[in-house]
Order: structure tokens, then C-alpha cells, then sequence
């Protein structure tokens, strides 16, 4: 039987880099395929190729038996292969069906159109409205939407980037349903993943990559997490250390914060209440947009909210600009890194100067001290293992694990008595990941108060002493994170947010 | 083949050569340009580049590069701290002439009382003018969320209605036998702004440009102010993150330029031009765009290139007269300049690769 997809010695390389070498994988019909690999291991770069977004240097690639060399992705989707990425590129303003339509070659009229996606939604389990505006959808539904143009189009290979990073774990199990159909009806299913239970539950074969190369094949089923774990990285992983802290009094506290959407499609805060003492480690879960970047603005003094919701040290802050609650010791670092954490063109010293001129006492009645702000720069880059030439590097010259470390030294080196993190180690290689999270742990230890928002459950189930989930812009009530279970997390996250499994 | 690589960081070595390189390809095309309409194209750009500085009449063309020059600098330095932060001025124009008008209407209203004070009152008079109109886009901005390109733009063209009614009516000259215009403050010893050397070119606007430029300078390298304008430049979130008010840094930015547009209207009005006409102003408020960006938005390199305007202007009028170029030519010719210099800003991020293009 010959193999539906054959890739032998597929190479690519980028200036300065080697993104994939001499990659080889053979993926049968009805096959769910892992493709395992850290942040920056070639995953994407691969495939990549196999939908005609980049052309290999060297290799062959072979579909049935067939030498298959996409030009563009339009070759590749008519060739069978579909491809749902982990960033939607969904309109929010135009209905489910108009966004199927506006990536379909030739699409049919509306109406018909309409009745193919009731139809193949129905068929695989994935009830969707077809009439909906996509700006109302739940990230799980626009994941459907996505899937289901995939699915118009009949693929024998579906690529999946990630597909779970933006789901609970209840609708995890609908979306695992449906591929399970898919694959039973003989679409090969290509997994990108780095969460190892995932790949072992849905997955009957696996490629491992590492710095671009093969490292190993496994069958995920016989292989414990951790055996995969170390292909992936190489060596065997040191998990942070979690010393039980004394727990102080309480530093931060939210009384009935509200805030409303800052945009049409935006998500509002509704009635958050919840305090956190010192030596605590608050994990705070849920699936993206559901309130996390509101929240942390919030915390933050970028949006100034009502007077009387958030209290430091009994203080209250609410009214308070952010250099003001920086002075006081709340200290806060977002997700995005590149644009918000950090102005991207700017030197390390510049990025130093943003966050830390109040509390580094790096300027005095307006005038900077870059001589300060230098050496501010210059101990993050120490304390934290940096890797770049120097302070003078432009924020966005750094990877993505440097930089991030970089931000998160920042603010950690200031010494503050409460911290709130959004997503501390999204996109950083595991090393850089426990590195940052021992930090974390290390500054709780220290006594300060820790927020980490984040929809790695795994890292918050790692670090939290207690834990909430946002869902809808709520926030659930607070629980010890010891035993609970995933179950309880997903419904804490809003269950399936009102998505059902349809009885197949 | 060419390619375009992206630099992991912008190089400083291109930031300052693009200006050069502009310069050069400018000079390249333009002289094809004068060689088509039939003139010896190395003879042209020396006309332009050289007779105003080193020809047989330099003695009276170089103080005019002081006067041409000053207004330009003093206008694209306030426009640069604001371009720096993403926020577009392109009113100028219009507050130059408010700053004019208000300098002029100050000096005019204790006419013919010679008093020290009176200089000094239409400085800040005519600074005050230019930035009242510069906060009318400011203002609508921070509360209403409108554009402050197209607003400031219309405010010029209201600015210039409002000049011709000064001319014809309120500021009119009653003695002035009916003309348009108002009286010559150059007769009017306390509110003329006078050369400070004589024959030198040097008046109290080219003064306050130095003062700007050094002022602008210590604002973007060592102050909070000039940080934030740096950063909301680069990235407005990281700049709310890092405690920027977007609304302050709106109305500082407008006001600054609008301040400066201005006293550069009442330095002219007070010493070259001396009265308040219909055609008052001729263009230094849109030039200066040009300028600032030909500088980069960089102090130092705003004064050369006022400079360097200000020698094209000249040049320009000296090619137009001798050589008998036509007007338009020479607009091509400083037009020419600004494309070059936003087409070759792409070698300060990006490097270019000749060779083969990816292997399939």
C-alpha cells in the first residue's frame, strides 16, 4: 500500500538558521499523525511546505505515490490538503457562512452554501449555525468554523496547528470526537502538539523533531509522556521547585470589578472579586478572550477603573495611573511581548527604562539616567540569562523565550510586592519555561503575591497554590489547586461553553 | 535578481547614509531632468548646489538661507516631536499664519508707542496664536476621537480666509491708500524684528531655531517627555504600559508644533516680510514636512536639512532666473527629494541580497 503522504530528506533553511534538515515522514490514509516538538523545533516550517506556503530547498515530497510540489496553498488544497491554523483568520464582522465562502475558490451560492455546512457539520459532530456572526463565537466554535471550511473542500490530509491551546478540556474531547470520525473515515489527520497526554489519547503514530531534525518516531500509546518529554528536549527536565510558603496578609484585592468592552467584539469584566495574600501563587486559567488582557490592564492602570474596586495593602488604587501603582509595588507584565511588555525597535536599555524608571530611581524630576538604565539592563541580562550580545540590542533582534525572559526579569528585579503575569511562557522553550517559573515560585517564596494567567493548565497546575478560572469575563470562585481535578478545571473554564456534542 | 531581507535591527550606518544617498540620486535625476527640457544638466545643479554659496553673489545669497532657513527648522522641529509620536501635524501652514497674525495684531494695537516691551509681547502673542489653532485639531483628537491630519489641514485653509480679512479689514493699513495689507512693521522700531549682525541674515527667528533644535534635542535624548514621545512612536501599548496618558502626549505634541509654527509666522511677519498680506505666507508650513522628514525626525539632521532646503529654494530661484528653468521644474526637483529619501528609508531595515532567488 503505498503511503497517502511521503516526505524524504525535506530540507529548508533560513539565514542563519536551519529550520528543517533532512526531515523525513510517511503518513498513511486514516492516520492521526503527531508532530511533537518545542517552540522553534521546525514544526510549522514543515508544514508549511506541505501546504505550499514555502518551498523546500532540497527533498522530495511524494502524495499517492505521486511527486507533489506545491506552488502556492491553493495547489496544495486542491491536491486534498487542508489546513486549520492555530491563529483564526476569521472576519468578526461577517457571519459563519460568508467566511466559509471567502476562502472557498468558487463558492456557491449562500444558500446552498449554507445547507453544505448544516450538513457537514452535522455529519462530524460540530453543530454551528451558519447564520452566526463570527464575532460571537466562543474560540472553540470559530476553531469549527475553520475546520468546517477544511471539510467543504473533502481533504485527505488534515494539518492541525495546535488546535487545542485555545480550548477547554471539555471541548478538547468534542473536537477528539470529531477527528477520531474524521480518521475512521480515512482522512489523515497531521497533529502539530506539545502537550504529550493529548498526543497520547488521540494519536497513532509520532514524529518528534528537535532543532530540525528527526529525533524519533514513537507509537504515542506506548510511550509515557516523559520518554517523549526527553526526545523533545534532549535531557531530562528539571520541575520547578515549590516550597510551601508561609501565606502573610492579604497585599491585592478585587471587590466587584467591572469594566465594560472596549470594543463591540470585546470582552467585558463582570463583578470580579478576589484577594490574594502574600506568598500566594494565584493561577488564574481559561481559554484566550475570555477577559485575561482585560484583566491584567486592569491590574496594570492602563484602563483606569472605578474608584473603590482594586485595593493594595488596603489602598485604594483603582483611580491610579501605572507608574503610581508601580511606585506602590503592584507590578504587572502582559502577554504580548513584542508591542506591549516591549517596544520592539527599541534597546534593552530603552525597554529597561520603560517599566523601571519609578522604582529603579532611573530618573530624577524628568530627566533619564541611561547610565542607570544601562546597568538596570545589564542585571536582567545576568540575573536572568539573557542570551544576546548586549544591551544595546533592539527588543525584537531577542527569541521569543530571551525576550520574554527579559520581561519578566524586569519586573521581578524591582522587587515587587504583588506581580500579575499574563501567559509567562507562551512560545518559550521548556527550558526557558521552568526557568521563568521557578522565578515566579522564587518571588512568592520571598513573599510577594503572584498572579499568572495563563491557558497552560499544566504550568498553573504546576505553580498555583490556589486557582480560578475566567470564563465570559467572570471569575469563578477560588480553589486550592491541590486535587483538583480536570474535570472540575473545565467546568471552572465554562464547561463547553455552551457548545454541545452532536450525537453521531 | 534583488531581494529584500529584514535587518534584525535597523542599521545606524544607512540612517544617516539614506539622506546622502537622496542628495545624490536627486541631483542624478534631477539633472536628466533639466538635461530633457534642454539644459546642461551639470551646469544646472551647480547653479542650484554652488552659486548660492561660493558664486560671484554669494555676499547676498547666504544670509538668505539664514532667513529661508529659520522658519523652516523652527516649523519641522515642532512637527518632528509630534511625527515621532505618530502624531501628524500637517497644519502648520495654518498656525504659522495665526502666529502672524496674532504677533502683528499685538505690535499694531499700541501703534505708534515705542516701548521695549512691545517685541516681547508679540512673541508671545504670535507663539500663543499658533498654538491656540494647533489645539483646535488637539482638542477634537483627545475628546472626539477625529483625525488630526484632515482637521489641521482644513485649519489651514480657514487660516488663510482669515488672513485675507485681516489684510482688507481689521489690520489694514489706513494709511496705505487703499491696498491690501497691513502696515510695514519694519518702520516701526519696536516691533521690528531686525537683523542682529547687519548683512549677516541673522534675525531673532533664526535664534529661536537654534534654541529649538538644542532645546528638541535634550527633550528626545535625557527627558521622561521625550521618551514617551519615543515610545507611543514605536509602540502606543508598550507606551500606555509603561505609563504614557496617549490624550497629554496629543496635546503636548500639537501644542509644541503649533507654538513653534507660530512664532516662526510672527518672526516673518516682524522682519522679512514686515506686513500681514493677502499672500503672506508661501509655504514654509508644508516645506517643512519635508524637511523634517528629510532630517529623520532627528534634530541635528532637521537643521542641515533646512539648510539644504532652504540652498534649493535659493538655488532655485537663482536657475530660474538665469537659466530660465521653469518654476515647476524646480517643485519636481525638491519633490524628487522627499521620494528618494522615503524610498531609500527601506535600506535602514531591510539589506539587499543579489543573487539567485530560494531554490524550489
Amino acid at each position: 500500500m503505498t503511503a497517502l503522504l511521503d516526505l524524504s530528506g525535506v530540507t529548508k533553511a533560513y539565514p542563519g538558521v536551519v529550520a528543517n534538515d533532512s526531515v523525513s515522514l510517511t503518513i498513511q490514509s486514516g492516520e492521526v499523525h503527531a508532530l511533537l516538538g518545542e517552540n522553534g523545533a521546525g514544526k510549522s516550517t514543515l508544514v508549511k511546505m506541505i501546504y505550499g506556503l514555502v518551498k523546500p530547498d532540497a527533498g522530495q515530497m511524494s502524495l499517492n505515490g505521486a511527486s507533489f510540489a506545491p506552488a502556492d496553498p491553493r495547489a496544495a488544497r486542491a491536491a486534498g490538503i487542508g489546513m486549520v491554523f492555530q491563529h483564526f483568520s476569521l472576519f468578526d464582522a461577517l457571519t459563519v457562512a460568508e467566511n466559509i465562502a471567502l476562502g472557498m475558490e468558487n463558492a456557491p451560492p449562500m444558500r446552498q452554501l449554507a445547507a453544505q455546512i448544516k450538513a457537514v457539520s452535522e455529519t462530524y459532530g460540530l453543530p454551528l449555525a451558519p447564520h452566526r456572526l463570527v464575532g460571537d463565537l466562543s474560540a472553540g466554535e470559530r476553531q469549527r468554523v475553520e475546520i468546517i471550511r477544511c471539510l467543504l473542500q473533502e481533504p485527505k490530509l488534515l494539518i492541525m496547528d495546535e488546535p487545542t491551546s485555545v480550548l477547554t478540556p471539555q471541548e478538547v474531547e468534542i473536537l477528539f470526537k470529531t477527528l477520531r470520525k474524521l480518521s475512521a473515515e480515512g482522512t489523515a489527520i497531521l497533529y502539530i502538539s506539545h502537550k504529550l497526554e493529548e498526543i497520547r489519547s488521540l494519536c497513532d503514530a509520532a514524529t518528534i523533531l528537535r532543532l530540525g531534525k528527526v529525533v524519533g518516531h514513537c507509537i504515542p500509546r506506548d510511550t509515557s509522556a516523559a520518554e517523549m518529554a526527553e526526545l523533545m528536549v534532549g535531557s531530562a527536565l528539571k520541575p520547578p521547585q515549590k516550597v510551601a510558603a508561609p501565606v502573610g496578609d492579604v497585599l491585592l484585592e478585587l471587590r466587584d470589578l467591572s469594566l465594560p468592552p472596549a470594543s463591540a467584539f470585546g470582552m467585558p469584566l463582570r463583578q470580579i472579586s478576589v484577594s490574594v495574600r502574600a506568598g500566594e501563587v494565584l493561577g488564574i486559567g481559561g481559554v484566550a478572550g475570555n477577559g485575561q488582557d482585560e484583566l491584567l490592564s486592569a491590574l496594570s492602570g492602563e484602563v483606569t477603573v472605578p474608584a473603590g474596586t482594586v485595593f493594595f495593602k488596603g489602598d485604594d488604587l483603582a483611580r491610579s495611573h501605572p507608574n503610581a501603582r508601580r511606585a506602590a509595588g503592584l507590578l504587572t507584565a502582559p502577554e504580548e511581548r513584542l508591542g506591549h511588555a516591549a517596544a520592539p525597535d527599541m534597546s534593552l536599555t530603552e525597554n529597561a527604562m520603560l517599566t523601571g524608571a519609578t522604582r529603579q530611581g532611573l530618573e530624577r524630576n524628568g530627566i533619564l539616567n541611561w547610565k542607570a538604565a544601562r546597568s538596570f539592563a545589564n542585571q536582567i541580562i545576568a540575573d536572568f540569562d539573557v542570551r544576546t550580545p548586549g544591551p544595546g540590542n533592539a527588543a525584537r533582534s531577542l527569541s521569543g523565550g530571551n525576550l520574554q525572559k527579559f520581561v519578566i526579569g524586569r519586573e521581578i528585579l524591582q522587587r515587587p510586592e504583588v506581580l500579575v503575569v499574563n501567559q509567562p511562557t507562551w512560545g518559550v522553550d521548556a527550558s526557558a519555561a521552568a526557568a521563568i517559573r521557578q522565578a515566579l515560585l522564587d518571588l512568592a517564596e520571598g513573599g510577594a503575591a503572584v498572579v499568572v494567567i495563563s491557558q497552560d493548565l499544566d504550568e498553573l497546575m504546576e505553580i498555583s497554590d490556589n486557582f480560578a478560572a475566567l470564563n465570559e469575563g467572570r471569575l469563578s470562585a477560588v480553589r486550592p489547586a491541590a486535587g483538583l481535578t480536570v474535570a472540575e478545571i473545565g467546568q471552572m473554564m465554562g464547561g463547553a461553553h455552551g457548545m454541545e456534542v452532536a450525537h453521531v | 535578481m534583488i531581494r529584500l531581507d529584514k535587518r534584525p535591527q535597523p542599521s545606524r550606518a544607512m540612517a544617516l547614509a539614506t539622506p546622502l544617498l537622496a542628495v545624490l540620486a536627486t541631483m542624478v535625476f534631477g539633472g536628466l531632468l533639466f538635461a530633457v527640457l534642454g539644459e546642461d544638466p551639470v551646469q544646472s545643479i551647480l547653479t542650484i548646489f554652488w552659486q548660492p554659496l561660493f558664486g560671484e553673489f554669494a555676499f547676498y545669497y547666504r544670509p538668505q538661507l539664514l532667513v529661508k532657513g529659520a522658519p523652516l527648522v523652527l516649523i519641522a522641529m515642532g512637527l518632528a516631536l509630534g511625527f515621532r509620536a505618530g502624531i501628524w501635524n500637517i497644519g502648520a501652514e495654518g498656525q504659522y499664519i495665526m502666529g502672524a497674525i496674532f504677533g502683528a495684531a499685538a505690535a499694531l494695537a499700541f501703534y505708534p508707542l515705542e516701548a521695549w516691551w512691545i517685541f516681547p509681547l508679540m512673541v508671545i502673542c504670535g507663539g500663543l496664536g499658533g498654538l491656540l489653532w494647533a489645539m483646535i485639531p488637539g482638542l477634537l483628537k483627545v475628546k472626539f476621537g477625529t483625525n488630526e491630519i484632515l482637521v489641521s489641514l482644513m485649519l489651514v485653509y480657514v487660516a488663510e480666509q482669515f488672513l485675507s480679512s485681516m489684510s482688507l479689514g481689521l489690520l489694514k493699513n489706513p494709511e496705505g491708500f487703499g491696498f491690501p495689507g497691513s502696515r510695514n512693521l519694519q518702520q516701526y522700531a519696536s516691533a521690528h524684528n531686525a537683523e542682529i549682525i547687519t548683512g549677516s541674515g541673522m534675525h531673532w527667528g533664526v535664534v529661536a531655531a537654534m534654541i529649538a533644535v538644542i532645546f528638541a534635542y535634550v527633550l528626545l535624548t535625557r527627558h521622561r517627555l521625550g521618551f514617551a514621545i519615543r515610545v507611543t512612536g514605536e509602540a502606543p501599548r508598550a507606551a500606555k504600559f509603561g505609563g504614557v496618558n496617549p490624550a497629554r502626549l496629543i496635546l503636548f505634541c500639537l501644542g509644541t508644533s503649533g507654538l513653534l509654527a507660530g512664532l516662526a509666522g510672527m518672526f516673518e511677519v516682524a522682519g522679512p516680510a514686515g506686513q500681514i498680506t493677502l499672500d503672506f505666507n508661501v509655504g514654509y508650513g508644508f516645506t517643512a514636512i519635508i524637511v523634517a522628514f528629510l532630517g529623520r525626525l532627528h534634530p541635528v539632521g532637521i537643521l542641515l536639512a533646512g539648510g539644504l532646503m532652504a540652498l534649493t529654494y535659493i538655488g532655485g530661484d537663482i536657475a530660474q532666473s538665469q537659466l530660465g528653468l521653469p518654476a515647476a521644474a524646480i517643485q519636481v526637483f525638491q519633490g524628487m527629494l522627499l521620494f528618494f529619501l522615503l524610498a531609500l528609508d527601506v535600506l535602514t531595515n531591510y539589506r539587499l541580497r543579489f543573487g539567485a532567488a530560494e531554490v524550489a
